[in-house]
């Protein structure tokens, strides 16, 4: 009985943090979705319920009445995993997400590698989906994005080392309070900029959607999904976005900290800075992919590991002589 | 000039003069409607959906010359007439077969009497192909609905006819 009272707590635990997150994603491409028209002077969705926020459940039950397609040459046990597997790894990645002191379901001291290491594994359904479709759009979106999402992930390491660097521990939270006198975006400002273009690198957004270019590749792996498949991978793909804002949120922006410790600010409770925050970040993917065309598959590659990685690389060597030197290292 | 580009790819200055001017756009006012609640104007030649009109007084306007049937270059109306009691010429039957009709409004233009016109609705899709079939009956309450918008549609264009 014990036992079973310890699994349901741990369930509602997990529950309560799941459902704020998945309404999160609906209201997120609902927030997509309005930005981008709003940039093209169009009115973007603003029928169903007030300014249009229920349109992802609208969008969600059509996807729940729509025919599951498998197609016949297809690997049919890989092909309904994967979008499986790319939902679930979005949605793990939350359980280290810190809302506010205490306020997180798995404290653990490597939460910043577990994300990491979630988010590399996020590629798996990706190249499952596209290889079991057994169909060349699918296939070829597949390797874009599986080399795509590697060589971004190599950058992304490495700027966060930065941040270990001054932090000197892994736990998220802990990365959190380490911000409380200097949000990190003022001393890794170019740090959080080479982020912001990775991350959008790694959620396959504009202008690095190269695996779905539908002018090239019709919808890249999501082309044989249809239903309620195609919605899974479209929630996960959102939650993804939502995650790496919250890291970005979390690891440069002072995650659940006020911008001032002074009296009207610091009465806000931390989750709603959290958001705020999250929120401001979503804005810009948002922007950047009104503004901005798609880049070309050899620029993607340059950019990746002729710029980025050298210069981050450079930075943590930076970062590292100058903590070193003035001897501010942090002790473990 | 290359110092100046390095400088305008390293600090992203295309980029970001793109957001700012993404962001302006944000608050523009919208180009686009609402469509199913708010209608863009519609000019009063628009040819739209037919409609048979009557005189004030209640009386058919169509005299059953024909003249519409023998322009439709779809040959989409047909009619039958027949000499009613008072010695009028009436018709008995008036039929659009709206799947055939063009909408090229030379009906509405050979009409001596203005009894057949074009009016301004262009929302009556059908889920049947049956109901495309319109009869007398239906014309004239298409007329009767929609008089007051056709009646000044015909004054406004008088002048250019």
């Amino acid at each position: 009985m014990d036992q079973l009272n310890l699994i349901f707590n741990e369930v509602y635990k997990i529950l309560f943090l799941l459902i704020p997150v998945l309404v999160s994603v609906a209201m997120i491409v609902w927030l997509d979705r309005r930005v981008w028209a709003f940039v093209q002077k169009r009115q973007g969705p603003n029928v169903v319920g007030p300014f249009g926020l229920l349109q992802s459940l609208a969008d969600a039950l059509k996807y729940i009445f729509k025919e599951i397609i498998i197609p016949a040459s297809s690997n049919k046990i890989i092909f309904i995993l994967a979008p499986i597997i790319t939902m679930t790894l979005a949605l793990i990645a939350w359980a280290v997400i810190p809302f506010g002191e205490d306020q997180v379901l798995a404290n653990i001291n490597v939460g910043i590698l577990y994300i990491f290491a979630v988010s590399s594994l996020g590629v798996y359904g990706i190249i499952m989906g596209g290889w079991a479709s057994n169909s060349k759009y699918p296939f070829l979106g597949a390797i874009r994005s599986a080399a795509q999402m590697v060589s971004y992930e190599v950058s992304i390491g490495i700027i966060i080392i930065n941040v270990l660097l001054c932090v000197g521990s892994l736990n998220l939270s802990d990365i959190v309070m380490a911000q409380q006198n200097m949000w990190f975006i003022i001393p890794l400002f170019p740090m959080f900029v080479i982020f912001f273009i990775s991350s959008l690198a790694e959620t396959n957004r504009p202008p690095f959607d190269l695996p779905e270019a539908e002018a090239e590749l019709v919808a890249g792996y999501q082309t044989e999904y249809s239903g309620m498949m195609y919605a899974m991978f479209w929630l996960g793909e959102y939650a993804n976005i939502l995650l790496m804002c919250a890291l970005g949120s979390i690891l440069f922006l002072g995650g659940w900290l006020s911008p001032i410790d002074l009296y009207p600010f610091n009465i806000i409770p931390g989750v709603f800075w959290l958001i705020f925050k999250i929120l401001f970040l979503f804005i810009l993917f948002a922007l950047v992919k009104a503004v901005v065309p798609r880049y070309r598959y050899d620029q993607l590659m340059r950019l990746g590991w002729k710029l980025f990685l050298p210069f981050s690389l450079s930075y943590v060597i930076l970062t590292a002589s100058y903590l070193f030197y003035f001897n501010l290292l942090p002790t473990i | 000039m290359k110092i100046t580009r390095f400088f305008k790819t390293v600090f992203m200055v295309d980029f970001v003069t793109g957001l700012f001017i993404g962001l302006k756009e944000i608050f523009k006012s919208k180009k686009t409607i609402n469509y199913p609640f708010e209608k863009g104007k519609i000019s009063p030649r628009y040819r739209g959906e037919h409609a048979l009109r009557r005189y004030p007084n209640g009386e058919e306007r169509c005299i059953a010359c024909k003249l519409c049937e023998a322009v439709c270059p779809a040959q989409a109306i047909t009619i039958e007439s027949a000499e009613r009691s008072d010695g009028s010429r009436k018709t008995t039957r008036y039929d659009i077969d709206m799947m055939k009709c063009i909408y090229c409004g030379l009906c509405e233009e050979s009409c001596p009497v203005d009894a057949i016109v074009q009016g301004p609705n262009f929302e009556f899709s059908t889920e049947t192909r049956e109901e495309l079939y319109y009869t007398k009956e239906k014309l004239l309450d298409n007329g009767d609905r929609w008089e007051n918008i056709l009646a000044a549609n015909i004054k406004s264009d008088n002048p250019y006819r």
